[in-house]
């Protein structure tokens, strides 16, 4: 009984699926995101529901040997605290919401919240004991728990798996999907200039101050998306759910080095020339990977344009061709990233531009 | 009691507890406020503000506890130079030595845990400037430098996972400065690459790529340990104590804390 739950468990947390589900629980949030943040049980469960998961399965072997290796303590932390505050942002936009359509103003800006109070006490007495806290908290950590030291560095010895520091397995893991210098270079430094446009794309004058999520509906959802889904859960993922030679292990798998996953990937060209039409590839790197990059440019090219045409007008006509340009950019981008994950998946797609002779493969 | 409160009235009227605090004790505004207007560390708040910026619920306190941790790194950082030699030689068994005298012990614990909980107090600082809209005029820029703070942070943490020396170190150093290797036009397999020519004479070689530059050698060794120790100890938090500066400064310059009505550019 136990078994095959844990089975059951270990098949729902497989990459396709755990994306998946992950992407239906947050529309799903944001759609019912009243019911969420305001009904009892719903609370309970958001809130209490992992920190009941993750202490039952505790008791299960492989499960307790990577949540208790020192290091991961802070991901699980981090991942309950994620959980938390994005619940609270929404609660109180939420609120704020039902405040404005009542006609009401926000409440971070009632009479009494807009009244000025002294620092000395009010502030400095608060950051003084959350300081205090969060010092005592270390402290009891690190009395607690020693900080690792493991067998002296041998370059001779490659350990497997060999993981990044937690903080990076996210792109750890696009790395299964892309190859170095997109997954490594390209795509993170994209993270990094899409951030520091934020500002500057970001059209909506609204909800300047306060937490809100119907002034915000459209900037809310896709930072959330990219902030939740492909960079927490994938760290979750690279650290929990991935083992020896990056293969998937379900959070009550033992982590066998010898366990074989079949890998049968296929280049978009290979599709194509020899199963769709038939001929052998052709020689000429230009004429072989043809498709591929005419859809690529119809990804990244005609379909800003297209979009600014139809769906995205209003912000085409808001943001002027620059500004849209950028920010249509790094949404498609982004966007992007699950894109291949899925295509992984569904047909095994290795690259749609595969050029090895300049390292260029997309 | 009386007469610990007496002496300490005492101490509070003498020249030299005068030269050092400039206001008396703050129980009325008026030396509430000098409390604050005194003293360069509280000085970096403004006397009064409004309630709804003081409330945890609103700013999460995260901001905040992502510089005390810094502090806290800071100061463990230092202690731990004590004992710590940069070489291959010595590196680990320093650390060794470190869990083993008790005096010290600690601080390679607090320095670890804190750094990892720093990198999440960072994260969730963005997340609470995201959702409250706060990068919203007029404090675009101080978002933009937020972000280079939390790049900072990140790779204070990276240069430092190196300098225990051991397996776990090397090799997630390795994995990471790999990806170099892939950098366009300036990894030796980087797209681009091969274009990178003087006559016949490839630019771009395994020994000379961005990869070699960041770890001083081909492979994560002596000269890539030194790299990231004086990276991690020094070149780093100079510039994130730079960059620090101007955060608190911004801050302040854009208005204090947001709140509702307080977005639009300032009058210049
Ligand atoms: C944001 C700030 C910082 C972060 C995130 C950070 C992070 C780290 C990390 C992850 C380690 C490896 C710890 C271990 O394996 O035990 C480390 C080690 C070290 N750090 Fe830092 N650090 C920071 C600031 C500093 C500063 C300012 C100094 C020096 C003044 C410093 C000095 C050291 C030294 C000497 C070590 C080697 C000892 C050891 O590994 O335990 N760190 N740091
Ligand atoms: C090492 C990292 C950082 C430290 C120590 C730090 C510190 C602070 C502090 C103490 C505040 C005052 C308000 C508060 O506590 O929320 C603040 C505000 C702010 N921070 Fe940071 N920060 C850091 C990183 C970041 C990052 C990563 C971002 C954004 C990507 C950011 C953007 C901002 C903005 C826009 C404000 C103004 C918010 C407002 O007025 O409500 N900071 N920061």
């Amino acid at each position: 009984m136990l078994d095959s739950i844990q089975a059951i468990i270990d098949r729902l947390f497989a990459p396709e699926i755990l994306l998946t589900a992950s992407i239906v629980l947050l529309l799903l949030f944001f759609k019912y995101r009243k019911f969420c943040t305001q009904n009892k049980w719903m609370i309970m469960l958001i809130l209490g529901g992992p920190v009941v998961y993750f202490a039952l399965s505790a008791f299960e072997e492989n499960f307790w040997i990577q949540f208790s290796k020192p290091d991961n303590l802070p991901i699980t932390l981090m991942l309950w605290l994620v959980i938390f505050f994005v619940w609270l942002a929404m609660r109180k936009g939420v609120e704020n919401d039902e405040r404005v359509a009542a006609g009401m103003p926000v409440a971070e800006d009632t009479k009494e919240q807009k009244e000025k109070v002294f620092v000395w006490p009010d502030l400095i007495y608060i950051e003084f004991l959350m300081l205090l806290a969060v010092f005592i908290g270390i402290l009891v950590w690190s009395i607690l728990i020693p900080a690792p030291l493991e067998e002296p560095a041998n370059p001779q010895l490659t350990p497997n798996p060999s993981k990044a520091p937690w903080y990076f397995l996210g792109l750890q893991e696009i790395l299964v999907y892309f190859d170095p210098w997109l997954a490594g270079v390209v795509i993170p430094s994209l993270i990094v200039i899409g951030l520091m446009a934020l500002p500057y794309i970001d059209p909506n004058p609204r909800g300047n101050g306060y937490y809100t999520f119907s002034e915000r509906r459209y900037e809310i959802p896709i930072f959330l998306f990219g902030f939740l889904i492909l960079w927490i859960l994938l760290v979750f993922q690279g650290t929990f759910l991935r083992g020896p030679n990056w293969n998937f292990y379900g959070p009550y798998e033992y982590w066998d080095v010898h366990k074989i996953v079949p890998l049968t990937n296929v280049q978009l060209s290979e599709y194509i020339w020899a199963r769709l039409l038939g001929v052998g590839l052709p020689a000429f790197w230009l004429v072989r990977e043809i498709f591929g990059i005419i859809l690529l440019l119809m990804y990244f090219v005609a379909l800003p344009v297209l979009l600014a045409r139809k769906w995205f007008n209003k912000f085409y006509v808001q943001m002027g061709a620059v500004r849209y340009g950028i920010a249509v950019f790094l949404f498609l981008m982004m966007v992007f990233v699950p894109i291949k994950m899925y295509l992984r998946w569904m047909i095994n797609l290795k690259y749609f531009v595969a050029l090895p002779e300049f390292f260029f493969n997309i | 009691m009386g007469r610990i409160k007496n002496s300490f009235n005492e101490l509070t009227r003498s020249s030299m507890w005068k030269s050092v605090f400039r206001h008396k004790l703050p129980r009325d505004d008026k030396n509430r406020a000098l409390a604050i207007l005194t003293n360069v560390f509280f000085h970096l708040h403004p006397v009064r503000i409004r309630k709804q910026g003081v409330r945890i619920s609103y700013t999460w306190c995260m901001g905040g506890l992502s510089f005390f941790l810094f502090l806290v790194l800071t100061v463990t950082g230092i202690l731990l130079m004590f004992y710590y030699r940069p070489t291959t030689q010595h590196a680990y068994p320093d650390m060794l030595d470190l869990s083993e005298s008790a005096t010290l012990g600690l601080m390679r614990e607090m320095h670890r845990w804190s750094a990892h909980l720093m990198i999440i107090t960072v994260w969730l600082h963005m997340l609470r400037v995201f959702l409250t809209g706060s990068y919203k005029p007029p404090r675009e820029f101080n978002w933009v430098v937020g972000v280079v703070l939390m790049v900072l942070t990140l790779l204070l943490s990276f240069t430092g996972y190196l300098l225990p020396w051991d397996q776990l170190a090397m090799w997630a150093v390795t994995v990471g400065s790999n990806m170099a290797r892939a950098t366009p036009f300036m990894g030796v397999e980087g797209p681009g690459a091969q274009l990178m020519q003087l006559g016949n004479v490839p630019l771009i070689t395994a020994g000379s790529d961005v990869r070699f530059v960041l770890l001083a050698g081909r492979f994560v060794g002596e000269g890539a340990l030194l790299r990231f120790y004086v990276l991690h100890c020094i070149g780093i938090p100079f510039v994130f104590v730079l960059l620090l500066a101007v955060h608190f400064w911004r801050v302040r310059r854009d208005g204090g804390i947001s709140g509702p009505g307080k977005g639009g550019p300032l009058p210049l």
